[in-house]
């Protein structure tokens, strides 16, 4: 099989617009949480989320008008101005713009998104409703399908390759990325740009996550507590917004043009629980399953994993089935491994937390620092001599790192990322 | 230049994002000004917005032009 290399890496997040800026704040234990104020929240339980903050650039603000012109703007949902900044970042930090056809025939797309144009979607509902099907913009459709993500970064860079989407709810990412790499490793195509974004922070997102009771809404006054990941005071996640994607590149070709190379994509492994719509079955066997499998086609022992980025979603629930999973796997210390969540600084991103955090674990890698998860005060009781690096990064060499992603609809994913030498 | 024109040819400025110069009354929106299809059924909203005027289906397809736009809105206005 063909390996597969990370040679590029874009990130928006609610901790900013940039990846170097968004490590240094994450290891910083800044938070991207914040109260909402682009809409009316006094009827809403939840009133906080992770929001992309704009501005006129710099600072790690984002400014739209950097990726796309305003009049590009008002074509598309929110979600895919996301999906293209993250995919434009990773693109040029990959360096690879070929301007040959074959070049651009051999190089695909696959983005997904949870939800997709929600915003649009909703804002749409209530024109046709006051005005009627003659207000109905002709960019409605084409600006809230999800796949169009992946149309739009083709057209923009004339990447002719496969062409693809993934939805698969709170996995998408983490599925994206792994699928991206299997269409490289079988010679579908030799570069792939992968990931996902979200924009669901909008009244309909926040009202229905709420109705599913998976929200936090103790924390209303204090958002940067809010995302606490195993802590005994956790009661729900905190939704987040934003984009990441990668740049995936069969390895003998990025070696030929002497391309950066962040990192191998060695494991992917995918499971189905076959429980419950939202809840995860309390054994953890679907995430495990997951783990397994991706360990199996690394071809690593579990001793050999030394960072686990959660799925840590910072509900009650969740966390500690998932915990379990990783110590039925690799015992009650989690062999010696650090895992944390980096979920507890810019929430849950949904489609896009897979994709951000195997970008939040390539650099790990690179950079040889554990990322920290915020707010882990008081540990739940049964968390055991874990190295859940509460509060604060900290230094770690980090040869192999595993990230976990579980979606609505028992969805599962983990991603093994490993350093080349 | 009427204020019908001048109305019209500031939502093709806005709507298409090109410079001001170039549309002139003969500038076709696809072929000198850059847009596709779905660009020109949402220039025919919002000149049906600005003019309160109502462009049925058959008479957009034949709004060619800034000058076709403009005949019309002035047509319909009388």
């Amino acid at each position: 099989m063909r390996r597969v290399v990370i040679t590029g890496l874009g990130l928006v997040t609610p901790l900013g617009d940039g990846v170097e800026h968004n490590w240094s704040r994450l290891l910083n234990s800044e938070s991207g949480i914040k109260a909402i104020d682009s809409f009316d929240v006094s009827d809403l339980p939840a009133k906080i989320a992770g929001v992309v903050e704009e501005g006129e650039g710099g600072g790690g603000l984002f400014n739209p008008s950097a990726y796309l012109e305003p009049k590009e703007q008002r074509k598309i949902d929110r979600f895919i101005l996301f999906g293209v900044a993250a995919a434009d970042q990773a693109v040029r930090d990959s360096g690879w713009m070929p301007e040959d056809e074959e070049s651009q025939d051999r190089t695909g797309v696959l983005i997904g998104s949870g939800i997709g144009g929600l915003t649009s979607i909703s804002e749409t509902e209530d024109l046709i409703r006051e005005r009627g099907p003659r207000r109905i913009s002709p960019f409605f459709i084409p600006a809230a399908l999800i796949n169009l993500i992946s149309g739009h970064v083709s057209i923009r860079f004339r990447f002719r390759g496969p062409n693809h989407a993934v939805v698969t709810a709170c996995a998408t990412g983490a599925h994206a990325i792994g699928d991206a790499a299997r269409l490289i490793m079988l010679d579908d195509a030799d570069v792939m740009v992968a990931g996902g974004a979200e924009a669901a922070v909008c009244r309909l997102g926040i009202a229905g996550f709420s109705a599913a009771r998976a929200l936090s809404t103790g924390f209303n006054d204090a958002p940067e507590t809010a995302s606490r990941p195993w802590d005994d005071g956790r009661d729900g996640f905190v939704m987040g917004e934003g984009g990441g994607c990668v740049v995936l590149e069969e390895y003998e070709h990025a070696k030929r043009r002497g391309a950066k190379i962040y990192a191998e994509v060695t494991g992917y492994g995918m499971s189905g629980d076959a429980h419950h719509i939202t809840a995860p079955a309390a054994d953890g066997n679907g995430g495990f399953r997951a783990m397994k499998a991706a360990l199996k086609r690394a071809n690593l022992a579990t001793d050999q994993i030394d960072y686990i980025n959660a799925h840590g979603t910072s509900t009650p629930l969740g966390d500690m089935i998932e915990l379990g999973a990783v110590k039925r796997l690799m015992g009650d210390d989690l062999g010696g491994a650090s895992m944390s969540s980096t979920k507890s600084a810019v929430g849950h991103l949904l489609g896009a937390a897979g994709a951000v955090e195997a970008i939040y674990s390539v650099l790990a890698i690179r950079d040889s620092m554990l990322p920290p998860t915020l707010n882990l005060e008081s540990p739940s009781e049964n968390v055991g001599p874990v190295d859940l690096v509460p509060l604060k990064a900290k230094e770690r060499k980090i040869k192999h790192a595993l990230s976990n992603s579980f979606g609505f609809g028992g969805t599962n994913a983990s991603l093994i990322f490993s350093a080349v030498d | 230049m009427s204020d019908v024109a001048a109305s019209v040819k500031k939502i093709v400025v806005e709507h298409l994002g090109v410079d001001e110069a170039k549309v002139v009354d003969s500038a076709s929106f696809i072929d000198d000004l850059g847009a596709d299809s779905l660009d020109t059924v949402e220039l025919v909203m919002a000149f049906e917005e600005e003019f309160g005027v109502e462009i049925p289906d058959d008479a957009a397809e034949k709004i060619l032009t800034v000058k076709d736009a403009i005949s019309f809105i002035e047509e319909s206005s009388k």
